[in-house]
């Protein structure tokens, strides 16, 4: 069982809403003091899914491509700290900038020069953009079955069966392989690597690859080729000043807050 | 040829609130870009054929055909594919929904183009729709345009109003016949979430729980006090992730997007993923024993307390309150 996952390296989502600052001109989210970037939750799940498929077929590898600047790397170590085998590292000046469309031109395009496995895994969304499409794209442009959202993952090479988290419950869903599988969190916590594991994944090499390398031109990647166009990026604001319903006991509070409820119309 | 194509979803033989709110949307959009709003419909019944002129569509795609009713991708995909060819529409509009989420990519790439996921607003500028998105688990908002064609946009349940139902209103039909597809990924069964009382994408009151309920046994209390109200019980993912209660309801950035009048939020602090999925109500009530928890900045009316302390108190003081 062969497979390839996808990492990406991100802020950390858990960074608190407080210490979350954007650079409104620059369109760039700044890097929150003291909190270092992780690899996308989701992410880290879907090497697990592999690791897994892996395990039970008792055979196989489990490789990891990321595109990205340097950090880039702290996210491949990561999945090989986890127990994958080989890291793939898109780095180049011209990748920058680009959108979902050209990280999934470029990741298709290494998963073909690494050579199509069994599955190719993906994290429902990278926690950073929330788009959630590069595991579709990357589907479409190499013509394989795909299944998104996933909560579980079984079986080996030729056909998979799998079970997919929709609105009002699950699908089970039988896929053959190759095929693409996005991961949701819902499939449960990841393996964390143990210190031992970490010192080895820090001594393995990571191959960089270029656009070049994977046979795209510098003006299909990265800014260049986007199709998207982002025009400002802002914080929210809320605009509700809460009021504190005060009282001595538990009692008081409760029936201060039905009171407070009612005069407001909203029971 | 329509300016604007909506990929429409049904359930139980009725378009999705989701739907209406799409054909809102794309008739706002019309009203500056011009032309016309069509609605495809695949694998819909009679009555969702009948209600897309008066929710706002004025041709309707119709692929009616019972073994499309179950959303798969490999069916779903060509006949998208060939109904935007067909319609070519400058805008093509899905749901973040199942399956918005899961077509929308595939789609856009399929037409050489992309797509901009998950809107919560979308604006005219010049021939473009400006998309005005979620990002950062909520703690951001990005504003983008789809530069090729046609643009691709999904949008988030409830940030767009649909119309006043126009009985006068009606859509042209164009049949579509499906083509045979080749089915790869296969459902082969469904487990739907059993959902007694009110839904909760539905609801007008929704009591959520969070970590800080403790463990499992306390939802049965939500649930209790949610009856009172005549409410639906949510929950956050880390309440879901320990297995207190279902992944179907899970409020947040990856679960259901509720907007209700009374959103009651006990024991949960108020991370920006949750928020992205609750942010909207119209009143939000939090109960939560650290007076510097994150959702009291969000929310209308709040205690400082345990929780456990509270709710018996609280149901009784709305019971006396509704029945009086
Ligand atoms: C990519 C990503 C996507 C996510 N998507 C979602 C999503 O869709 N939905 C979602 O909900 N989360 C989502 N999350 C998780 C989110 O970041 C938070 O971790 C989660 O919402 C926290 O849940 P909570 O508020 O129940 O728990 P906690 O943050 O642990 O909060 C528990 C609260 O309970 C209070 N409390 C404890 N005991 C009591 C008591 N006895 N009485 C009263 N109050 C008490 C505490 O003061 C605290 O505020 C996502 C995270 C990531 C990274
Ligand atoms: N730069 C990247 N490098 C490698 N994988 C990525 C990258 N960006 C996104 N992905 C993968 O695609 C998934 C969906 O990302 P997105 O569509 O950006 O939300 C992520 O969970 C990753 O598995």
């Amino acid at each position: 069982m062969d497979a390839i996952v996808c990492v990406k390296q991100i802020p950390d989502p858990e960074t608190p809403a407080a210490a979350f600052r954007v650079d409104e001109a620059a369109m760039r989210v700044l890097p929150a003091q003291g909190i270092s970037p992780v690899i996308s939750p989701f992410d880290a799940q879907a090497v697990e899914a592999a690791l897994r498929l892996k395990d039970a077929a008792g055979e196989g590898s489990v490789n990891i491509v990321s595109l990205g600047p340097d950090s880039a790397r702290d996210a491949i170590k990561h999945s090989l700290a986890m127990g994958a085998d080989d890291g793939y590292h898109l780095h180049d000046d011209a990748f920058e900038g680009g959108d979902a469309w050209t990280t999934a031109l470029a990741l298709s395009k290494a998963i073909q020069h690494l050579g199509v496995p069994d599955v190719i895994l993906f994290g429902r969304q990278a926690a950073d953009w929330d788009q959630g499409s590069v595991g579709s794209i990357v589907a479409e442009l190499l013509d394989l079955p795909s299944a998104t959202v996933l909560r579980a993952v079984e079986g080996g090479a030729g056909s998979l069966t799998v079970s997919r988290v929709v609105g009002d419950g699950f699908e089970t869903i039988e896929i053959p392989t190759p095929c693409v599988l996005t991961i949701s969190n819902e499939f449960g916590d990841p393996r964390y690597p143990q210190l031992r594991q970490i010192m080895q994944a820090a001594r393995k090499q990571v191959a960089e690859l270029t656009p070049a390398d994977i046979g795209l031109e510098p003006s299909q990647v990265g800014a260049a080729g986007a199709r998207l166009e982002m025009h400002a990026l802002f914080q929210p604001t809320s605009d509700v000043d809460v009021e504190i319903i005060e009282g001595d006991t538990p009692e008081e509070k409760a029936a201060g807050l039905v009171a407070a409820l009612r005069n407001a119309k909203i029971l | 040829m329509s300016t604007i194509l909506v990929i429409g979803e049904t359930e139980a033989g009725a378009l999705t609130a989701a739907t209406c709110e799409l054909l809102g949307a794309a008739n706002r959009l019309t009203a500056e870009l011009g032309g016309d709003v069509a609605l495809a419909l695949i694998g819909a019944e009679p009555a969702a054929v009948e209600a897309a002129g008066p929710a706002g569509a004025d041709t309707v795609y119709r692929a009616a055909d019972a073994s499309l009713v179950q959303y798969q991708t490999d069916a779903h995909l060509p006949l998208a594919q060939q109904i935007v060819e067909q319609d070519s529409p400058r805008v093509v509009l899905l749901a973040q929904s199942s399956m918005g989420r899961d077509l929308a990519p595939r789609l856009a790439t399929r037409l050489g183009s992309a797509a901009a996921m998950d809107a919560l607003a979308l604006e005219v500028e010049g021939d473009r729709v400006r998309v005005t998105r979620s990002c950062y688990g909520g703690n951001a908002r990005q504003v983008v345009t789809v530069k090729t064609d046609p643009q691709v946009i999904t949008v988030r349940a409830k940030s767009q109003d649909p119309l006043e139902p126009d009985a006068s209103r009606s859509a042209e039909i164009v049949d579509v016949a499906p083509s045979d597809a080749d089915l790869r990924a296969r459902v082969t069964s469904k487990d739907a979430a059993e959902s007694e009382g009110v839904r909760l994408e539905d609801a007008e009151i929704v009591v959520s729980g969070g970590r800080g309920l403790g463990g499992p046994e306390a939802f049965g209390d939500l649930e209790q006090l949610a009856g009172v109200l005549g409410a639906a019980v949510g929950s956050s993912r880390a309440a879901c992730d320990l297995g207190w209660y279902p992944p179907s309801q899970q409020v947040g950035l990856t679960g259901t997007v509720v907007s209700p009048t009374l959103y009651l939020a006990i024991a949960i602090s108020g991370a920006s993923q949750h928020m992205a999925g609750c942010g909207g109500s119209k009143n939000i009530v939090a109960i939560n024993k650290d007076p510097d928890a994150a959702i009291f900045a969000f929310s209308r009316f709040g205690i400082v307390d345990d929780y456990k302390k509270v709710l018996p108190a609280l149901e009784s003081a709305l019971k006396d309150a509704l029945a009086g």
